[in-house]
């Protein structure tokens, strides 16, 4: 009998994520739900551009690339041709809330029955360590190297906080991978995520608190004890809106 | 071919797009091309489609890319500082060999510009327009017929070669009113194995990507992209002759420009002077050998845009600077008059006599 498998929905590509990222943590549990949902065969995926641009290979449903923050709206154009498949995005914080914010916050507003995983790790990684629309303040990054000054470049976005704000989306939660407890309560809301679609319920957007070991320049232990101390504070875990919690209630 | 309507520019083209099968439209307010997405906002919701108001032109073309990944028929439209928001999309459009259709009604520029009709994005429509390399099928309409035409024409060359079309209008073709007689019902006859439409656990995965790492594999991808482009420089060029058999002078325009042209040629002839007129209906691919042939017997070349001469460098080197090519021009919003044609033509008659 076999009692832990590869996901189906993952390919047989090798990660070319660093070692300790959490990525490939993020993509299992993406994968499992797809899987343990049977919607493999009608899934599409949006790959952003950042770390996770060559997702594409990675899942072995069917891949589109997008541009650099434009996920959401190319996942509305697949949603609006197909609205029988499952769609959904995985994205970076610079992809997301900075260069793709407008595209984030109006699919949002639209209620764009998709899913939305956002990774959250405080820094563009792709590029070599630049500072993010998250990078928490007094961060050094290569280009904040005295650290981020909230005077001069402003302070970090809390996603879920200002999308919850709004009334269209139906579920916005974060989540986060540092520890086992963590990453069992994220495949919880990502498969969440994903069953909203399927009910058609609308937009579900998960925020996923992650590291970044390598330009954060850290041990991979040492960088979820970071995020421990440093990220979750800022950016606390919970459900910031689930519309179909309130009206259970 | 149905009963004779009179419709706008901008009209004819959204309701031959939805004839043509085109069910997802995404725009973004810009004058002077309203028309076209009121049209779609009306009609869209009634037949099963899509019209969405994107947040952005950004937006709106990304909206496009994703729906033709999946394989359906897609549109957008703009004005020129729209469209030129939309360049990084239809970079990846052309990138990733998917085809939409995409409506450029001209105004004026550069930057806010102006919102009378225009010629001037003729460079960023026929070069390719955003960065890499690449090329759209670019159809210049000049009447309100050709709108509704060259849109189906359009979506029909998008799906034979896998790339995006482009229709370069101006503001005088959105918005003009003329009969039409709008072309039947069709939808695409081409296989799309590439669309990403879920594997249905049946096949290997589609990708959508304009992503090559290995500068080898970039280089193949363009390389075997430019052999697509030489056939459709082959097999597709379009282009009016008119008055050329005895001409001496051959005046090359497109759009609102030939129908002034018209007017000129009629003039011209008139004082006995023989004008004729190449009018490219596609300006990629230009239609280079009517060019070069009409070297051989013309005198000289006049070029009429509403730009500050862009076509005109095409001219050139179609004739290989054979015959004299002068510019006759408006731009900022204005369009020459039959007038001014005459005079350049009274010029260039005074500067070979």
């Amino acid at each position: 009998m076999v009692v832990f498998d590869k996901p189906k929905a993952l390919t047989d590509a090798p990660l070319h994520y660093c070692p300790g990222c959490t990525h490939g943590i993020i993509h299992r549990l993406v994968a499992e739900a797809i899987d343990e949902l049977g919607i493999l065969g009608k899934t599409v995926g949006v790959a952003p551009v950042g770390c996770a641009v060559m997702a594409y290979d990675y899942f072995a449903c069917d891949m589109v690339e997008a541009a650099h923050g434009r996920a959401p709206a190319v996942a509305t154009g697949l949603k609006r041709a197909m609205p029988e498949n499952v769609i959904f995005t995985y994205q970076g914080d610079g992809d997301l809330a900075s260069i793709g914010m407008a595209e984030t916050v109006h699919a949002a507003t639209r209620n764009e029955n998709i899913t939305v995983i956002f990774v959250n790790n405080a820094i563009y990684g792709m590029t070599g360590g630049q500072m993010a629309p998250t990078s928490l303040p007094g961060q050094v990054t290569q280009t904040s190297p005295y650290g981020r000054d909230v005077k001069t470049v402003g302070y970090p976005i809390r996603v879920c906080e200002m999308l919850s704000a709004l009334d269209g989306p139906e579920l916005i939660q974060r989540v986060a991978v540092n520890n086992v407890k963590n990453v069992m309560a994220a495949k919880k809301a990502i498969k969440k995520a994903f069953q909203n679609q399927i009910d058609g319920k609308g937009f579900s957007l998960i925020e996923v608190v992650s590291s970044c070991p390598t330009n954060w320049g850290m041990t991979p232990s040492n960088a979820l004890k970071w995020l421990e101390e440093n990220m979750i504070p800022y950016y606390p875990l919970g459900v910031y809106k689930d519309r179909s919690a309130k009206e259970v209630k | 071919m149905s009963e004779k309507v009179l419709m706008k520019g901008n009209e004819a083209i959204a309701e031959a797009a939805i004839r043509a099968g085109c069910r997802h439209y995404f725009g973004y307010p810009i004058t002077p091309q309203t028309e076209l997405a009121a049209y779609m906002a009306k009609r869209m919701p009634k037949i099963g489609g899509t019209f969405l108001q994107a947040e952005s032109e950004i937006s709106a073309i990304n909206m496009v890319y994703g729906v033709a990944g999946a394989g359906y028929r897609v549109m957008t439209s703009s004005s020129s500082p729209g469209v030129s928001l939309k360049q990084e999309g239809i970079s990846y459009i052309a990138g990733a060999d998917l085809p939409a259709l995409i409506i450029n009604v001209q105004r004026g520029g550069p930057g806010l510009g102006g919102i009378q009709p225009s010629q001037s994005d003729y460079f960023q429509a026929t070069k390719g327009g955003g960065h890499g390399d690449y090329h759209l099928i670019v159809l210049a309409p000049a009447s309100v017929q050709e709108m509704a035409d060259l849109t189906a024409h359009a979506f029909d060359l998008a799906d034979k070669y896998r790339m995006p079309t482009m229709i370069l209008a101006d503001g005088t073709m959105g918005q003009m009113m003329e009969p039409v007689s709008l072309p039947e019902e069709t939808t695409s006859k081409v296989e799309k194995p590439w669309a990403v439409t879920g594997t249905n656990c049946e096949r290997e995965h589609n990708i959508i990507n304009s992503l090559y790492l290995v500068p080898e594999q970039l280089e193949k991808k363009n390389f075997e992209r430019f052999e697509k482009y030489a056939k459709v420089e082959e097999n597709e060029v379009m282009y009016e002759e008119y008055m050329m058999d005895d001409a001496e002078y051959c005046i090359v325009a497109f759009g609102i420009a030939a129908r002034v042209s018209k007017n000129a040629i009629t003039a011209a002839r008139a004082k006995g002077i023989k004008v004729g007129m190449i009018r490219p209906i596609t300006l990629w691919p230009f239609p280079k050998e009517a060019i070069a042939k009409a070297a051989d017997k013309v005198k000289a070349f006049i070029s009429v845009e509403l730009s500050m001469g862009q076509m005109i460098e095409d001219i050139k080197l179609a004739e290989e600077c054979r015959k004299p090519v002068v510019l006759c021009n408006r731009t900022g919003g204005m369009i020459p008059d039959p007038e001014q044609i005459l005079k350049t033509i009274d010029t260039l008659i005074g500067g070979n006599n």
